[in-house]
């Protein structure tokens, strides 16, 4: 397989990727290297994920990164209430010490969590580490354990080791420099805002009944949007988000009605300022410009 | 593509090129070990390795870490494969300096034996003053009488790391905050009885888990903003030694230099070596030493940066003269900009340690009421002195 035809599968399932990133998720694949993306929200980090467990054709495992994240919430935990239940019910049949002791330390009372699950899956699975930048440096030397050996040690029970390599892919919006350790072990690549052409292909592919002339017109608007001086710059969930609007409001020519192009704005600007700021006047030259 | 490289006959093949790029890297400062040459190696034959952009994106995707350095590589990748109109003396390492690369740490590379290219730009601890323009110094010369002791002595090496040992004290004191409230924590001191009973419900009554609360630090996140602007440039040199010392007292901090435009130096800085980090980092920023747009390069801050790593807990400290060659506008709206987000704005400026100074240069007149501090600091006791007051921040 080569970097243009996995860029072809992608766009298949509605996902414009550049060169950039085709090749590095190729690296990736065929290297099995996890992949570390940047870049600003709504670029489409984790969605890249999703779609290439389509391409794929297998699992997407999640894990959700946030401030406090510990092992027992990323790798695996014991069912407590359960084996409370089993010591009960064994102490009511007579049974006791050791063989319910190695009963509820079994498999069976083990609660995988993602990492634990993504690595004894039969066919290796796609792991997305969403928003690493959130967790504490304790989890990244944790994560970084699990990434290089593939391999868990749950000392009840021993190691387990991993069935399958997942596809790994981290995602970070840079509010902390990440550790050099896990840069290294990462292929990098930095998600830019996409160009013209591109965003107009992602409209199309993600909009397929939005006509030619609004398709340009919406593109040339955000990206106009962009270059303004916003608190929160629109992604591209925002675009797609604005273009629907535009759609299920039924408007062919965004210059036609000032009113209701202000009103579609709350779908592009998230911040009360921004909202301020881009007042009707503003909004107007701006799709005077784009057309 | 006429402008590829053209190898010599004697290039004993692909893989000591693949190497000799990747010391050229490290020269230009991206940290990177053997592990990066074998897998770049490994990489090419997943490509087609004839075509100079998949090459290209082979080699970003492997030898680069973070934004700073994506950006570097497209001019780094030209001057070592895209280079045919320049004249080359020598392209790759001999064998010898590759043994040497395997045994020894990344560092012992010296900038003649790896590509030839990287030579123009290897770093160089001397440079820092030498390329400074004229104007600028002139203010700083005719007032270094009057001055106690300036910090363009302290230029020798023990001195920096006095001046370390202060900035390590400073960070000390904006860092040391703890709340006064405990809150849950895994590793607490104190057991949380209330969380502790609460989920012993799920076990039958049985405290199985103990829940432990801690003091939580609330810890200021230090931002330094270094002017290196031709009239600060006899100042720069100590300033950067300063704030070297500063990230390396605290990992969080993050530290950027400007003259007319704003560059981050904070993988520089983290270097184990004073003089090289200076010296890197002083290639990092050509134009060092030349005019001073302080106000635009702070709203480029503002604009910027600022939002990744700038919050409520943040203390901003501008290291800057105040001579703008821009209007003090830019400066103000910068400034408020940045109070908006909730940070403290310290500004430390060398002129004010001397006898009879005024804030009356535009910019710094725009600038003091959105400051909450505003100080000396020319001499190492200025600098001491300033823990006392960070405290009370």
């Amino acid at each position: 397989m080569t970097w243009q035809s996995l860029q072809t599968a992608l766009a298949k399932q509605d996902y414009v990727a550049s060169d950039d990133l085709s090749v590095a998720l190729h690296l990736a694949l065929t290297m099995e290297r996890p992949l570390l993306l940047e870049g600003a929200a709504g670029v489409g980090k984790t969605e890249i994920a999703r779609t290439l467990s389509l391409t794929q054709d297998t699992q997407l495992i999640r894990l959700q990164c946030y401030e406090g994240l510990d092992a027992s919430q990323a790798i695996y935990e014991w069912n407590y209430q359960r084996q409370l239940l089993t010591i009960r019910s064994a102490a009511e049949d007579g049974e006791t010490g050791k063989s319910v002791e190695d009963r509820i330390f079994s498999r069976d009372f083990l609660l995988e969590r993602p990492l634990l699950a993504a690595i004894t899956q039969e066919k290796p699975p796609v792991l997305l580490i969403d928003e690493i930048d959130r967790a504490d440096e304790e989890f990244e030397a944790y994560l970084l354990e699990v990434l290089s050996d593939y391999q868990v040690s749950v000392p009840e029970l021993g190691t387990i080791t991993a069935t399958c390599k997942p596809i790994v892919i981290l995602t970070s919006n840079g509010t902390r420099d990440l550790s050099d350790a896990l840069r290294r072990r990462c292929l990098y690549t930095y998600v830019e805002y996409p160009d013209r052409a591109t965003e107009l292909a992602i409209l199309k592919a993600r909009c397929s009944g939005v006509e030619e002339h609004l398709a340009n017109q919406i593109i040339g608007f955000v990206q106009k949007l962009r270059e303004e001086d916003l608190e929160k710059t629109p992604g591209i969930a925002e675009m797609l988000d604005f273009a629907a609007a535009l759609m299920g409001l039924g408007i062919a020519d965004l210059t036609c009605d000032r009113a209701v192009l202000q009103s579609t704005l709350t779908t592009l600007l998230k911040t009360q300022s921004d909202q301020a700021q881009i007042t009707s006047d503003v909004a107007a030259r701006l799709a005077a410009k784009a057309a | 593509m006429s402008r590829v490289t053209r190898f010599a006959a004697r290039d004993p093949g692909p893989a000591a090129r693949v190497v000799g790029f990747v010391a050229h890297l490290r020269d230009n400062g991206l940290r990177l070990g053997v592990a990066e040459a074998v897998l770049s190696l490994t990489a090419l034959t997943q490509v087609n390795a004839a075509v100079p952009d998949d090459c290209r994106r082979v080699f970003r995707a492997i030898c680069t870490g973070c934004k700073e350095e994506a950006e570097r590589f497209d001019a780094l990748f030209d001057s070592y494969w895209m280079d045919d109109r320049r004249v080359k003396q020598r392209f790759m390492p001999k064998p010898q300096a590759m043994l040497n690369d395997a045994v020894h740490s990344s560092r012992d590379t010296s900038g003649a034996e790896s590509g030839a290219s990287g030579a123009s730009t290897t770093p160089d601890t001397e440079d820092g003053e030498a390329d400074s323009d004229g104007t600028g110094k002139l203010i700083a010369t005719e007032q270094r009488n009057l001055s106690r002791r300036d910090l363009r002595d302290l230029i020798r090496t023990e001195e920096i790391a006095e001046a370390e040992a202060i900035a390590r004290r400073l960070g000390a004191a904006l860092r040391d905050k703890r709340s006064r409230r405990r809150i849950a924590a895994r590793k607490g001191d104190r057991l949380h009885f209330r969380k502790t009973i609460r989920r012993s419900l799920s076990t039958g009554g049985e405290p199985l888990y103990l829940l432990r609360k801690r003091r939580p630090d609330r810890t200021c996140k230090i931002v330094a903003i270094c002017d290196v602007s031709g009239s600060m440039s006899v100042y720069a040199q100590v300033f950067l030694a300063f704030l070297a010392g500063l990230m390396r007292a605290d990992k969080e901090a993050d530290a950027y230099l400007f003259h007319t435009r704003l560059v981050r130096i904070t993988e520089a800085l983290r270097d184990k070596d004073t003089m090289r980090a200076i010296g890197r980092m002083s290639l990092m920023a050509d134009g060092f030493g030349g005019g001073s747009k302080i106000g635009p390069s702070l709203q480029r801050f503002a604009d910027t940066y600022a939002k990744r790593f700038v919050d409520g807990r943040s203390v901003v400290l501008i290291l800057s003269d105040g001579y703008d060659t821009e209007p003090p506008k830019h400066l103000e709206t910068a400034l408020i900009k940045l109070k908006k987000r909730g940070c403290k704005v310290l500004w430390l400026n060398p002129l004010k340690g001397w006898l009879d100074y005024a804030p009356v240069a535009g910019g710094m007149a725009a600038a003091l009421p959105h400051l909450d501090l505003f100080k000396a600091a020319n001499t190492l006791d200025d600098l001491a002195a300033l823990e006392t007051d960070l405290v009370t921040l």
